[in-house]
């Protein structure tokens, strides 16, 4: 106890200084926290894909589409459960700024293959009987206040022209990590317009999402489903939905361990620094410690209260990162939306960010400790007056 | 008075050296002498004679090259690290010539320190810092810190944490170095009281020859040889 008053009292000793690194943590473990979090957030995707959903794609791009024939050759193949099928549209509504993410998909089977979009029976009837209905997630329908009933018009950037749809639907996430800025309407309804405006690219998809009967079998399904199509004019790809979106990550990968190394060197920054402000102060009670052992004290209390200080500071700087870290996400999910949707900090980053806390201070009290615990009483006597 | 005459330290052919570089400057040649159980004795000498270092060597805070230092019977040369930290906290009582005080504890709990090394309990450690406190007249300011104090009550203060554990030995490294011409007198004062009521024995170094009167046994060092 009287050691923890000790600690607590040294560590504000110097008001400024401390609060100087405790500032300093703060800002490094809030940073720390939040490029985390950026980092996960790029896995999101991969992380709630599901394990009995395969997509099979153009095996030369995506950009590439499938004929729509392949769907019925698809659902021979053993294993397959449920086919369904969809199409990137990029759509922009009013302008480029109200950007969102729109496909045309074939509504029944991909609902049900998408547990994770959850409707209401009426709304779900109502969006499949109506070709030109679509559905958008909670969080697009009230940023734009849309109601049931509304008219959305879209710009086509791939298929050209002005697309009107009727909104018939909201859907809610299942969890939080469910995408619910998106817009998705009816595959026949682009076609039918296809095939009247550009004939060439009516009756192809851009993927299809296949439903398997047992996930421990994914793999054999998939290659079934591309040797099915081996030597034809649209070679597929098929993979788990997984590793579909692995791939999307994989495009970006360089950016997030850059991200990734950008928020260890914080890290090791903030260390340095709040080693030298307990060098400082190591070095300033040189006296004090020669004391306490002339008194009789062990190097073990002189280590306890010099590595107790570090951490004690740099736990508060972490505190208070993670304390910041709520306002800070909550700005970037509002202010930016649009790239951020969905940005929340989870209980293990707050974990990390702690833990880390206590390592940098653990770290930065390395020197000092040494230092004060191994100084000859003598020699530090002498430093006094 | 309570001199019952015995010696409590026997300082037998001690020498010490300091290393700087690759040369060896001496500081003590074979330094030989007792003092007396209840002994108020002051060391005396020009700069660098080698007297703090001598305090150091009695007090078991820095170690001999050659010869023994027993106190009370007890070889202290021959302690571990370790055992000379317990023998301290046991048996020496420290005042110095700045005080070291530590500034963020309150001047009870900087006499409380060297009772936290004991088994007392709570209670019984407040009991003694408080009883300390009042034999250096200061149990109106326990709550101070020492930045609140004055130079003469700090040293008070710190009389006080090196009786509070009942050392049998007390050691002052220039105790009215830094204090005006009162605040040195009471602190010699009270030193003398703390012999002749309390019994304990007191190796003070300093160069204040006021000081050095109040002793009953001066020692004078020059270049590392006890001269008189």
């Amino acid at each position: 106890m009287f050691f923890i008053k000790l600690v607590i009292r040294n560590a504000f000793r110097h008001r400024l200084r401390t609060c100087l690194t405790i500032a300093g943590v703060a800002i490094a473990i809030l940073a720390f926290g939040m490029l985390r979090t950026l980092v996960g957030l790029w896995y999101v995707g991969v992380e709630s894909s599901s394990a009995s959903r395969l997509i099979t794609r153009n095996a030369i791009s995506l950009i590439f589409p499938l004929p729509i024939a392949y769907a019925e050759r698809i659902r021979q193949v053993p294993g397959v459960k449920t086919v369904s099928y969809g199409d990137w549209f990029g759509g922009i509504y009013i302008d480029e700024k109200h950007f969102f993410a729109s496909y045309a998909i074939e509504p029944e089977r991909y609902l049900d293959l998408y547990p994770e979009f959850i409707l209401t029976r009426e709304e779900r009837e109502a969006f499949v009987r109506d070709r030109k209905g679509c559905v958008v997630g909670k969080k697009l329908a009230d940023k734009y206040g849309w109601k049931i009933g509304d008219l959305i018009t879209l710009k086509g950037t791939i298929y050209p022209g002005q697309w009107e749809f009727a909104l018939r639907g909201i859907y809610r996430g299942k969890d939080k990590g469910t995408e619910e800025r998106v817009l998705m309407f009816h595959w026949d309804y682009l076609n039918e317009v296809l095939k009247k405006t550009v004939p060439a690219r009516a009756d192809q998809v851009g993927y299809y999402i296949i439903g398997v009967t047992d996930p421990a079998r994914a793999a054999e399904v998939a290659l079934d489903v591309d040797r099915t199509f081996k030597n034809s004019l649209a070679e597929t790809m098929t993979e788990t939905e997984r590793a579909f979106q692995l791939g999307f990550v994989a495009m970006t990968e360089a950016i997030m361990i850059a991200i990734q190394i950008v928020s260890y060197v914080v890290i090791v920054i903030i260390m340095v620094v709040a080693a030298n402000t307990m060098a400082m102060t190591a070095r300033e009670r040189i006296p004090e410690y020669a004391t306490l052992k002339t008194l009789g004290f062990g190097t073990e209390h002189i280590a306890a209260i010099v590595f107790g200080e570090s951490v004690f500071i740099s736990l508060l700087g972490g505190v208070l990162g993670v304390l910041l870290t709520f306002p800070a996400s909550h700005w970037i999910e509002t202010e930016l939306a649009q790239y951020f949707p969905y940005f929340s900090v989870s209980r293990a980053t707050i974990y990390i960010d702690l833990a880390t806390a206590c390592g940098i201070g653990a770290v930065a009290a390395l020197f000092p400790t040494w230092r004060g615990a191994t100084i000859r009483i003598a020699d530090g006597l002498r430093r006094i007056g | 008075m309570q001199n019952d005459n015995s010696s409590i330290i026997e300082i037998a052919g001690l020498c010490k050296s300091y290393r700087r570089g690759s040369q060896i400057i001496p500081v003590l040649e074979d330094i030989t002498f007792d003092i007396a159980r209840g002994e108020f004795l002051a060391l005396m000498g020009p700069s660098g004679s080698g007297k703090s270092t001598l305090l150091n060597l009695i007090a078991g805070i820095d170690r001999a090259d050659s010869g023994t230092v027993r106190v009370a019977g007890v070889d202290i040369t021959t302690m571990s690290e370790a055992e000379l930290a317990g023998w301290r906290a046991a048996h020496v009582g420290f005042i110095f010539q700045f005080y070291n005080l530590m500034p963020v504890l309150t001047a009870f709990e900087n006499v409380e320190l060297p009772l936290l090394l004991t088994g007392l309990s709570r209670k019984e450690r407040r009991a003694h810092a408080e009883l300390a406190l009042r034999m250096v007249n200061l149990e109106d300011r326990m709550d101070h810190y020492p930045s609140q104090l004055s130079g003469g009550q700090q040293q008070r203060v710190a009389i006080a944490r090196a009786i509070v554990a009942d050392p049998v030995l007390l050691v002052a490294d220039e105790p009215t170095g830094d204090l005006d011409r009162v605040s040195a007198e009471d602190v010699l004062q009270l030193m003398g009281r703390l012999v002749h009521d309390f019994g304990k024995t007191i190796v003070m170094v300093t160069h204040d020859p006021r000081a050095a009167g109040k002793a009953h046994l001066v020692r004078h060092l020059e270049k590392g040889v006890l001269t008189a």
